[in-house]
């Protein structure tokens, strides 16, 4: 019983850095229509400024944190403007290519400049952890769900209640009818991205003392936030945080009880059953072409 | 010459043709006895060994994204299972090569098969995701089952056909073979586009709706593009496992179908010579780009984006557009065009009903957007749908033509129940339509596009090709848009793509034509010559049912005139009738209260 709370424990805390990364994956779908596969290299660079700044240049966790977040609203920016931006009135697949080629070149850029070899970033708490009875809570994992509630509520704050998150909102909806209300729709999709990139970063920033800091943690927490996605309904927010927490759990009992080297296996086996039986996901709803 | 005034005749663009088939020929043969008879260092010869057999997988991809329109992110896992299955066959369970890769193209293509039959009815992103699922799973099977796989230790030893006393164990000569199969793949890719088939594929990638109403079945279509995609892919890597003779599961990984990927799109998804151009381009790319090795995927997956955003149809397809620039297309003779039969139904106005339609009914959530709908179209007569802005007639059109399933009534096509069929085999029935918004297949010539209605199910068209582009070029020709056959559709003005919508819709010999609001968005004489089209159309023996807002058009040509309002039925009749109909003047003019005192 102990093992198993402890499990459920430790899959919710990997599973809240899929929820925040497939949170950022889905906004950006509803802004854009456009899956975004750079999305975990948001994840990454978040995880390499933590390196550069708190580890190589040894300036305070805290001081870190705040730039590397401030350097990826602009990297989100910027990547709104270079990848996505020119190619807004095409078809998805060559703006799908086109954040896979961002994908590359960041991931190589980052090769290029740290090597192959894992980075470690330590925690923010000096304490490991505590027991309560048979279960350890590690430190960081609860940082980790601190964290997302926090991103979670004031998100849903900030679309519900603020006129900025409205607008963000009705981009979404309608483009079209976005623009002609006056709402600067450019704008609102550079500041999904901004934001996007953000979380992003902060999965990154959050799961490193927990994983080493290497390209490859870029596809693969970054297939498993679109995994996620789909599994809680393509597009929909709630759907995508208990598709990722839902995800992490069931990995990491399925690496516990069933295969270790298969791990990364069980999220995709997931994903197969839905979208053969339930490929509206949890929360999703069908959607039809209107002719 | 000068742009614009360049004729062909038919045999002239045969001439053409038969010149690069003889092209393609003798240098196909060049570059074979070339890779045969040349002493190449090792190192060329792997470059080319690795470009020949990658060039046969990304061919697969041009079928199922350039033609096709769909993704597949998992040709490196295709790729595996040819790979894999010539590697243990010829070693573990001791196949001869042939044998061994005869299974692996098998296996790719149940795998295709199943893969694009359980996902395919879902298409665009979700497609991406099964792809990526596969490939991963895949990946992880090979490196963890070690027992099958022999693991990251990958498979050694794997042996070439032993044919013709050895011949192929060389590697140069094996070589040689491998570029044969690229040629000889290469002409069937470039040849599939002008089949039924392909063009079938490439009507899907325009427009999927259209394609489906005009009577492809799209999903048959893209689940045979997949597969053929992934059985390409298993080729590939079979003679990829003879040609190095050792693999291993990193060669076969997600990246490695991003670089499968990025090669067709480089080159241009939509040509084969792209294809081969891109895959070619890639290999050679790192091996030039040796002085900046370090930051040579950065520069790459910078280019990758570079390209889609400057030369969004690749390398070829840039030049293809830049060489039609230059090169003003064929004009067709008017002595090439045969008048053609439209119909069969010629001489049956006898007052028979070609539709009936029964209560129908179509509900979203809770607004009844068609309600116990009746309709009698009789044959050989011009019948008019109209109605108020959102009175369910585009409703009533899609229920009809299979795009929406109703949820209560009958539809009767020839006295045939039609109520269940989907799009494409109401179509095959006879049953053609356009939209109020054009929905062309955009990137394909007019003529294509004519030729995908031709080639509707059930509609046998005599004489082969030469055949089928005479009636195609007759369709046009009906609507006076044959001179323009060749244009990309495109090109075309917004009138003249309405027409080039009825000359597809034509082209099938519809029994029942569905014409969506043709004259909107067209000036005072685009609307004239429309009313002349349609009076001509009915003196071919074509039923014709119309939907538009134009009364002075509606009434010059409606032998019948059915109402619309809420998504019910409010009038029905002749023109005299139904415009005199108290009913229909309140639904357009609004309510007159009369005696309103409260």
């Amino acid at each position: 019983m102990g093992f198993a709370l402890q499990l459920l424990f430790t899959g919710i805390g990997v599973g809240s850095i899929y929820a925040l990364v497939a949170l950022g994956f889905v906004l950006i779908y509803r802004a854009t229509n456009v899956v975004n596969f750079a999305q975990g290299d948001f994840a990454m660079l978040g995880a390499f400024a933590m390196i550069v700044l708190a580890v190589d240049l040894g300036w305070p966790y805290w001081l870190s944190i705040l730039i590397t977040l401030a350097v990826l609203v602009l990297f989100g920016a910027l990547f709104n403007l270079g990848v996505y931006y020119p190619l807004r009135n095409r078809s998805f697949l060559p703006v799908i290519i086109s954040t896979i080629g961002a994908s590359i070149l960041l991931e190589n850029g980052v090769l290029v400049a740290y090597g192959p070899q894992p980075q470690s970033l330590p925690g923010l708490f000096a304490s490991q952890g505590f027991n309560i009875g048979d279960v350890f809570f590690d430190s960081q994992y609860l940082l980790i769900l601190a964290v997302t509630i926090v991103v979670v509520t004031f998100q849903y704050l900030f679309f519900e209640r603020t006129l900025i998150g409205k607008k963000m909102q009705a981009t979404s909806q309608d483009k079209e009818m976005a623009s002609l209300l006056g709402i600067p729709v450019a704008l609102m999709i550079m500041l999904t991205f901004a934001y996007s990139a953000v979380l992003g970063g902060l999965a990154g920033i959050l799961v490193a003392p927990v994983l080493f800091v290497s390209v490859g943690m870029a596809s693969s927490i970054a297939l498993k936030a679109f995994a996620a996605s789909i599994i809680g309904g393509f597009g929909d927010v709630t759907g995508a945080i208990v598709g990722g927490l839902a995800l992490g759990v069931i990995e990491t009992f399925g690496a516990a009880y069933i295969s270790v080297p298969y791990k990364d296996g069980f999220a995709f086996l997931v994903l197969f059953v839905f979208l053969l039986f339930r490929p509206q996901g949890i929360f999703g709803e069908r959607i039809a072409e209107k002719a | 010459m000068t742009a614009g005034t360049t004729t062909t005749t038919a045999g002239g663009k045969a001439g053409q043709i038969w010149l690069g088939v003889v092209l393609y020929l003798v240098t196909a043969v060049v570059t074979v006895a070339f890779a045969n008879f040349t002493m190449l260092s090792a190192y060329v010869l792997n470059l080319l060994m690795q470009a020949s057999t990658y060039a046969i997988a990304v061919l697969g991809l041009t079928i199922v994204l350039g033609y096709a329109g769909q993704i597949n992110l998992a040709q490196a896992a295709f790729f595996s299972l040819g790979a894999y299955s010539v590697g243990l066959g010829t070693t573990t369970f001791g196949l001869p090569f042939l044998p061994a890769l005869v299974v692996g193209v098998v296996l790719a293509c149940i795998a295709g098969g199943v893969l694009g039959l359980t996902s395919l009815r879902l298409g665009g992103h979700y497609l991406a995701m099964v792809t990526i699922s596969f490939q991963t799973i895949l990946s992880l099977i090979l490196t963890n089952w070690v027992s099958l796989t022999r693991g990251p230790d990958g498979v050694l030893n794997i042996k070439r056909p032993t044919l013709f006393g050895g011949y192929f164990l060389d590697s140069g000569h094996y070589l040689a073979m491998c570029i044969a199969a690229l040629y000889g793949v290469g002409l069937l890719v470039w040849h599939l586009r002008k089949t039924r088939l392909g063009r079938a594929m490439q009507a899907v990638r325009d427009n999927e709706l259209a394609a489906g109403v005009t009577g492809v079945d799209t999903y048959r279509t893209k689940v045979v593009a997949f597969t053929l995609s992934a059985l390409l892919g298993g080729f590939g890597g079979g003679l990829f496992a003879g040609g190095f003779s050792y693999i291993s599961p990193d060669q076969f990984s997600f990246s490695e179908s991003i670089v499968f990927l990025t090669m067709v799109l480089i080159g241009g998804s939509r040509s084969p010579v792209g294809t081969v151009l891109g895959t070619c381009l890639l290999i050679l790319l790192p091996e030039w780009l040796r002085f900046l090795k370090n930051v040579y995927l950065a520069v790459y997956g910078g280019a990758v984006i570079l390209i889609m955003v400057f030369m969004p149809d690749g390398i070829w397809g840039f030049v293809t557009a830049l060489w039609r620039k230059l090169n003003p297309t064929m004009r067709i003779a008017p002595g090439e065009i045969a008048p053609l039969p439209l119909t069969r139904e010629v001489g049956r106005a006898d007052g028979s009903l070609i539709l009936r339609v029964t209560s129908l009914s179509k509900h979203f959530g809770g607004l009844k957007a068609v309600d116990e709908v009746d309709l009698a179209i009789a044959r050989n007569t011009v019948h008019a749908l109209i109605g108020p802005n959102g009175s369910g007639k585009t409703t009533l059109l899609n229920v009809l033509s299979g795009i929406y399933r109703p949820i209560a009534g009958r539809i009767e096509l020839d006295d045939r129940d039609v109520t269940r069929l989907k799009p494409h085999q109401r179509a095959g029935r006879g049953l053609g339509r356009t939209f109020q918004n054009i929905r062309l297949f955009g990137n394909m010539s007019v003529i294509d596009n004519v030729m995908v209605g031709a080639e509707r199910p059930g509609h046998v068209v005599p004489g082969h090709a030469a055949g089928l582009t005479r009636h195609a070029l007759a369709a046009l020709d009906i609507v006076g848009l044959a001179d323009r056959a060749h244009d990309a559709v495109g090109s075309l003005s917004y009138g003249h793509q309405r027409l080039a919508e009825i000359a597809r819709a034509l082209a099938g010999s519809p029994k029942l034509l569905l014409l969506d609001e043709p004259g909107a968005g067209l000036n005072h004489i685009e609307k004239n010559e429309l009313v002349g089209l349609l009076k001509r159309l009915k003196g071919h023996g074509l039923t014709i049912c119309i939907i538009d807002h134009d009364m002075n058009l509606v009434e010059q040509i409606a032998d019948h005139i059915t109402v619309l309002n809420f998504g019910r039925r409010i009038a029905d009749g002749t023109p005299e009738e139904v415009l005199r109909n108290p009913k229909v003047v309140a639904a357009y003019l609004g309510e007159e209260r009369v005696g309103a005192s409260s």
